[in-house]
């Protein structure tokens, strides 16, 4: 497996990066990890005749945990997520979410950035920063501009950033409560059949509110406000935990593959959302 | 064919300089340009490790890195790890415990372990299977690689007591 | 003369049979020292690779070379019609088949070879391959067997005659354009009598299905034809690098004595390296076309689309017994999927396999087996992964009619096997479909299996957890697998079985160095299974020279005997066998050395660890150290100078290994998740050499059966397009998805194999994937699960979940 021939860039700063990106248009694309993109130019399904390397571009690779919120860099890794221990206190959802991607090896390259911003419907971090309400931060010749995890997915592969932005930062409101993410998968380094990231919020044994989304159940992550609802106000009983599921199964929309088919990714995904909700629930 | 780039790598303690089209693999710059030939092709798509080497620190698949994006990084292969007359106490404890048969994922395996162990010295047997999940062995069953590498952690842990 | 350490300490000096001697291998491996068919590099050396076709069954219209020879680095694109001058467009398969090289004039399954681009280096091979142009005419799909022999779509218009006649193939008459033999074995006519009067019959149909071998390094070679010296040498990953030296003779016309094929390190084959793939012959020729050496190493989804299949075989089966549970008959119609070549690899007489081995291991007095053929738009192959030839169908098949007549009878599973066993009396045992089981004690290893497990804990376990299901305190089911197989192997008695014409005995030759070491030659090839070590133990038990002492050799067939490989658990059976026969002979000479430089005569000295004694008096005696050294230095009357030996052996019968596996297993009814709790193995492959190595066997071959039961598929949609062509989605499992395993055995030798050892790589798989199976199946039993077809792969088990109801 040969990729075609690119032209690679290693831009020392944004600057250079948009500066290429302006110059190539289409042909030019921005790669963290890599993990994602080069088995595909691999497999030559993705043709980038200007490769444009993000990792000497400096500022991307801090996690900032602040008093209400936390700001990921686009350039920390998988592994960084798992090994900060600020970040484990503050957020442990995502560590959660982060050692049930891929293997020991891909997270060392994989990226938070790549990861959200490729569109990708199988990974992980999309539905989680949905769950999170997460702002994305990119920058392009236009200046820096603010998208909402919630509204950048269109479809797959599609998203709210035009080609020539970069993603440079996830930025988390502080999350509150207990939290869970729940994926089945058939192996290590396998995409989800299905998985569910729930953040919920308690009161006395009243819930006060929840945020849930899953993924690969659809062409974009899939956020389901009601899901969420149906659980706030309640004692996520078994009617709650039913209405969300149900709420959820409303939401998503999978498609069969050889994970399995239609019926049965509706049927999974109500069993790991209802895990993940209990999970969530008692440790909030 | 793209423009060559000059590329430079340290690679097992020895700087490299050389021209390469930046899609160039770096598994294959090292098992075809540098002819280190430890690491080796299993899956091309990232699954299997079998072309695991140590970059900057961190385990990665070098199936799944271009040349052009190591230019400047320190490599270690398993040629790096330990020869005849330095063996690296996972390569004795590999033989020693049967945790190869075929030995192609061999190399990729004992250098992942490397890493894994020197991030968790003590590693519990799932620790051990959780950390190793990006290494694929056909041969095995994994049963005495878990093996090896728990022998291989208590002989360096009990050198690492000795010296202190 | 006397020396000073104890027998015991000579014995263990030698390191010979029976003790868990570390692998001689493992210094270069771990040291990345290895020398695999990739790592080769000779000057000048250019890379071929293949322009595949996207369809899996469409006509050529048109290939157009212009613009990939354009393409900087590219020096020759080779087609069907390049080859055709040569008579090299087709081969011939092993299954007496042929098969186009590169395709002529249509293609058959997707991923078919339809040029070969040879270049400089990868880079512009790659970019040739993008600049091939191929214009295609699609043909309707069959990837049903069923279907195609209903089918009025002919796959193969060269095996139809111009007025439509359809001409017998290799295997005689073929009743469909698209069929391509019937093979019977058994009673016909008795076995339906007495199916049709018994008292109980369980019938079933199952589908084992397609699956592949696919070890860690894919298939390769380098071809180098040297024209000065008109030597081609082919350096490639072959399971059977003898039978590839006369194939390739046989195919291109170069005299075998002008042709060296070396097997280097192999990186697994596990049956995928056996057969003769397109990319050897196109490197053979593009060598010769270019004069320069031409290296061809397949892609992981270029080995998973189109080199070796195994498994895809439709089984339908009936199983009559007694009331009280003793089998009476069996029948066995099996639709064997071939794809679009017929390129098994099995024994000429044999076009499915050991098949017939499927009476399994119990006492069935009549039997009947009846297999067809067919040809599909699907990639050729039928190897045996894992396996003896089609073993591990047979042994899926009977260990799923078991269950299934326990269903019927409403009676225990392990004392249905139980009462039905072939004793241990019976054994040299006769079985229906023809095989002579050489030994066993099955009832000994069954007993032992079940005590260990505490298996009647286990159902009650399991019977208090069903209870708990039903009252709603658990959403888990526990499945208890039971499997009991007898492997066929050690292919085999030359009276039985070739290959391409070529008798599957093996062979050894030693040579003793003066100073008493030695180095000894085998026509197999190790691809993990440590011969290095496990041969030289043979030899140090039979010659009482150190293992340590002894350089174990194979894969160059310049320098080796010649033999038929390594597969179908031969090497141990076979090899095994002519290296004690040929330490034998060193011994038979060694003996006459030791009578004369002890001055009495050759029967008054006997073998004694490592030395020859007189017979009474132990303390004269001449080590095989001190007689190796006199056969290079003595003038010995009569005797010739110089200690070798060579042995050509011809097994007089296989060896059947058995064994005894029980598999716990907890399903996850809502998800369809199973965790293996538990697997204990019991083997029985006769005399051990090397516990360790057979240990590490064990654990290898159980997890490619958990693989291959629990979600490892070749699979296809109706296009023919392969949906599982990458590791996201052809199922290895890693560490974390793989249990430990407890493994146990009982020593039951192989009365007709010189060291009465009968083979053991394969036992594990297959003995294990019907274990695995079963144990799901049977989680399931209690809420009226029959059967469901494998892979249980976590959407496959949840089905079967809700088809029970499970789900309300």
């Amino acid at each position: 497996m040969i990729p075609a021939a690119f032209e690679y860039h290693r831009p020392q700063d944004m600057a250079g990066v948009l500066a290429v990106l302006e110059e190539h248009g289409d042909d030019a694309r921005v790669m963290a990890g890599g993990h994602s993109l080069i088995p595909m130019m691999k497999l030559r399904m993705a043709e980038v005749p200007h490769l444009i390397d993000l990792q000497d571009v400096g500022g991307m690779s801090d996690i900032d945990v602040r008093a209400d919120s936390i700001v990921i860099g686009a350039m920390v890794t998988q592994a960084e997520i798992i090994d900060h221990a600020e970040l484990a206190d503050a957020a442990p959802i995502l560590r959660e979410a982060a050692l049930q991607i891929a293997d020991p090896q891909v997270r060392y390259m994989g990226t938070v950035g790549g990861n959200v911003a490729n569109g990708d419907p199988g990974n992980d971090m999309p539905g989680l920063m949905q769950c999170l309400n997460a702002v994305f931060t990119v920058v392009g010749p236009d200046g820096e501009r603010d998208i909402p995890a919630r509204e950048f997915y269109e479809a797959a592969y599609m998203t709210a950033r035009e080609d020539e932005e970069v993603l440079t930062a996830v930025t988390i409101p502080a999350p509150k409560g207990g939290y869970a993410y729940e994926k089945q998968k058939r192996k290590i380094g396998d995409y989800a059949t299905a998985a569910a990231a729930v953040q919920i919020v308690r009161d006395g044994s009243n819930c006060v509110s929840a945020s849930i989304a899953m993924t690969n159940l659809s062409d974009t992550p899939v956020y389901s406000e009601n899901a969420g609802a149906a659980l706030v106000g309640t004692s996520v009983d078994a009617a709650a935990l039913g209405a969300a599921v149900a709420a959820m199964l409303d939401d998503i929309d999978p498609t069969e593959d050889n994970r399995g088919p239609v019926a049965f990714k509706n049927h999974v995904a109500g069993v790991i959302l209802r895990r993940a909700i209990e999970r969530a629930w008692s440790r909030a | 064919m793209s423009k060559k780039m000059h590329i430079k790598l340290n690679v097992n303690g020895k700087d490299e300089e050389f021209l390469a089209e930046p899609r160039e693999l770096l598994i294959y710059t090292l098992r075809e340009r540098l002819n280190i030939t430890g690491p080796h092709i299993g899956c091309e798509t990232s699954h299997c490790g079998a072309c695991t080497v140590t970059i900057n620190g961190k385990s990665v698949k070098s199936c799944t890195m271009f040349v052009a994006q190591a230019d400047g990084a320190e490599v270690t292969t398993i040629e790096g790890i330990g020869g005849p007359d330095d063996l690296h106490p996972l390569q004795e404890a590999f033989k020693e415990h049967h945790g190869l048969q075929c030995g192609y994922c061999t190399p990729g395996m004992i250098t992942r372990a490397t890493k894994l162990l020197e991030e968790n010295p003590n590693p519990t047997e799932e620790e051990i299977r959780f950390g190793m999940a990006g290494n694929i062995c056909r041969c095995t069953g994994y049963q005495n690689i878990v093996k090896s590498i728990q022998a291989a952690a208590a002989e360096m842990n009990a050198a690492k007591e000795a010296a202190e | 003369m006397k020396d000073d350490i104890s027998r015991e300490e000579r014995v263990d000096n030698l390191k010979g049979m029976g003790c868990s001697r570390k692998r001689v291998e493992d210094a270069r491996f771990t040291q990345g020292k290895g020398n695999y068919v990739d790592d080769i590099k000779l000057d000048g050396m250019l890379f071929g690779d293949f322009v595949r076709s996207p369809y899996a069954h469409a006509r050529i219209k048109n290939i157009d070379t212009a613009a990939a020879l354009e393409v900087p680095g590219v020096l020759a694109v080779l087609t069907a019609a390049d080859l055709e001058p040569l008579g090299l467009h087709w081969m011939p398969t092993l299954a007496g088949d042929k098969q186009m090289v590169l395709a002529d004039g249509k293609v058959l399954f997707q991923g078919q070879e339809v040029a070969y681009v040879v270049a400089e280096d990868r880079y512009a091979t790659a970019d040739g391959i993008e600049a091939v142009e191929v214009e295609y005419e699609e043909l309707p799909v069959i990837v049903n067997p069923f279907e195609a022999l209903k089918s009025d779509v002919v796959l193969r218009e060269d095996l139809v005659g111009e007025d439509g006649s359809i001409p017998d193939g290799a295997h005689g008459p073929r009743k469909h354009p698209n069929h391509i033999f019937t093979w019977d074995a058994g009673d016909k006519g008795t076995t339906e009598e007495v199916i049709a009067n018994a008292e109980v019959v369980a019938s079933e149909s199952m589908y084992y299905h397609r699956t592949h071998p696919c070890p860690l390094e894919t298939c390769g070679c380098v071809a180098s034809m040297d024209k000065v010296n008109g030597k081609l040498t082919l350096w490639g990953t072959f399971q059977a690098p003898h039978a590839i030296r006369t194939v390739v003779s046989l195919i291109s016309g170069i005299e075998e004595h002008n042709i060296r094929v070396i097997s280097p390190d192999i990186g697994g084959g596990f049956g995928n390296k056996v057969g003769a793939y397109p990319g050897y012959v196109c490197s053979v020729v593009a060598s010769i076309v270019t004069g320069k050496p031409v290296k061809w190493i397949e892609d992981r989804m270029d080995n998973l689309m189109t080199t070796a299949f195994a498994r895809d075989y439709h089984m339908t089966g009936k199983i009559s017994a007694t009331k009280d549970g003793k089998i009476t008959g069996l029948h066995c119609h099996v639709t064997a999927d071939h794809g679009g070549f017929d390129a098994c690899a099995d024994p000429t007489k044999f076009p499915a396999g050991f098949m017939n081995i499927c009476t399994g291991s119990y006492d069935i007095p009549t039997a009947y087996l009846e297999v067809d053929g067919v040809y599909t738009n699907k990639a050729p192959g039928g190897v045996s992964y894992r396996c003896s030839f089609r073993v591990t169908e047979a042994v899926y098949f009977i260990e799923r009619m078991i269950e299934v007549l326990a269903i019927e009878l409403n009676m225990d599973a392990a004392e249905l096997r139980r009462i039905n066993f072939i004793k241990k009396e019976q054994f040299p045992y006769t079985a229906a479909l023809g095989w002579e089981y050489d030994s066993g004690d099955y009832h000994t290893a069954w007993d032992k299996a079940l005590k260990t497990v505490d298996y009647d804990g286990l159902r009650a376990e399991q019977a208090q957890r069903v209870e708990d299901f039903k009252a709603g305190k658990t959403r888990k089911l526990m499945g208890i697998g039971l499997s009991f197989f007898t492997e066929i192997v050690g292919a085999g008695p030359v009276k039985n079985c070739d290959i391409l014409g070529l008798g599957m005995f093996d062979s050894c030759e030693i040579r003793i160095h003066p100073t008493g070491s030695a180095i000894a030659r085998l026509g197999t090839i190790s691809q993990g299974q440590g011969h290095a070590t496990t041969f030289a133990q043979i030899l140090a038990s039979e010659i009482g020279l150190p293992a340590d002492s002894i350089t174990i050799e194979e894969g160059d067939t310049d320098t080796a005997p010649y033999g038929l490989g390594t597969y179908g658990s031969r090497s141990t059976p076979v090899a095994g066998a002519a290296t004690a026969m040929a330490g034998r002979k060193i011994r038979a000479k060694a003996q006459m050395i030791a009578a004369y430089l002890l001055e009495v005569h050759d029967n008054d000295v006997e073998f004694d660890v490592d030395r020859f004694v007189v017979k009474g008096a132990p303390e004269k005696f001449k080590t095989m150290k001190e007689i190796a050294f006199a056969a290079y230095n003595q003038a010995i009357p009569g005797i010739e100078p110089g200690l070798e030996a060579v042995s050509y052996y011809d097994p007089p019968n296989m060896t059947y290994p058995f064994g005894a596996y029980v598999c716990v297993m907890d399903i996850d009814v809502d998800t369809g998740v199973p965790e293996i709790r538990r697997f204990y193995a019991l083997d029985d492959c006769g005399t051990r050499i090397n516990p360790m190595i057979i240990e590490g066997q064990v654990h290898g071959g159980l997890t490619e059966a958990l693989a291959v039961a629990l979600g490892q598929e070749i699979a296809y949609d109706d296009m023919g397009n392969v949906k599982t062509g990458t590791l996201m989605d052809f199922f290895l499992p890693t560490a974390w998805e793989v249990p430990n395993y407890e493994t146990d055995y009982t020593v039951t030798p192989s009365p007709h194999h010189p060291i009465g050892a009968k083979g053991v790589g394969e036992s594990p798989h297959v003995g294990g994937v019907p274990c695995f199976s079963n144990a799901v199946q049977d989680a399931f039993r209690p809420f009226g699960n029959r059967h469901t077809n494998m892979p249980h792969d976590h959407w496959r088990i949840w089905r079967t979940a809700n088809e029970l109801g499970l789900h309300d």
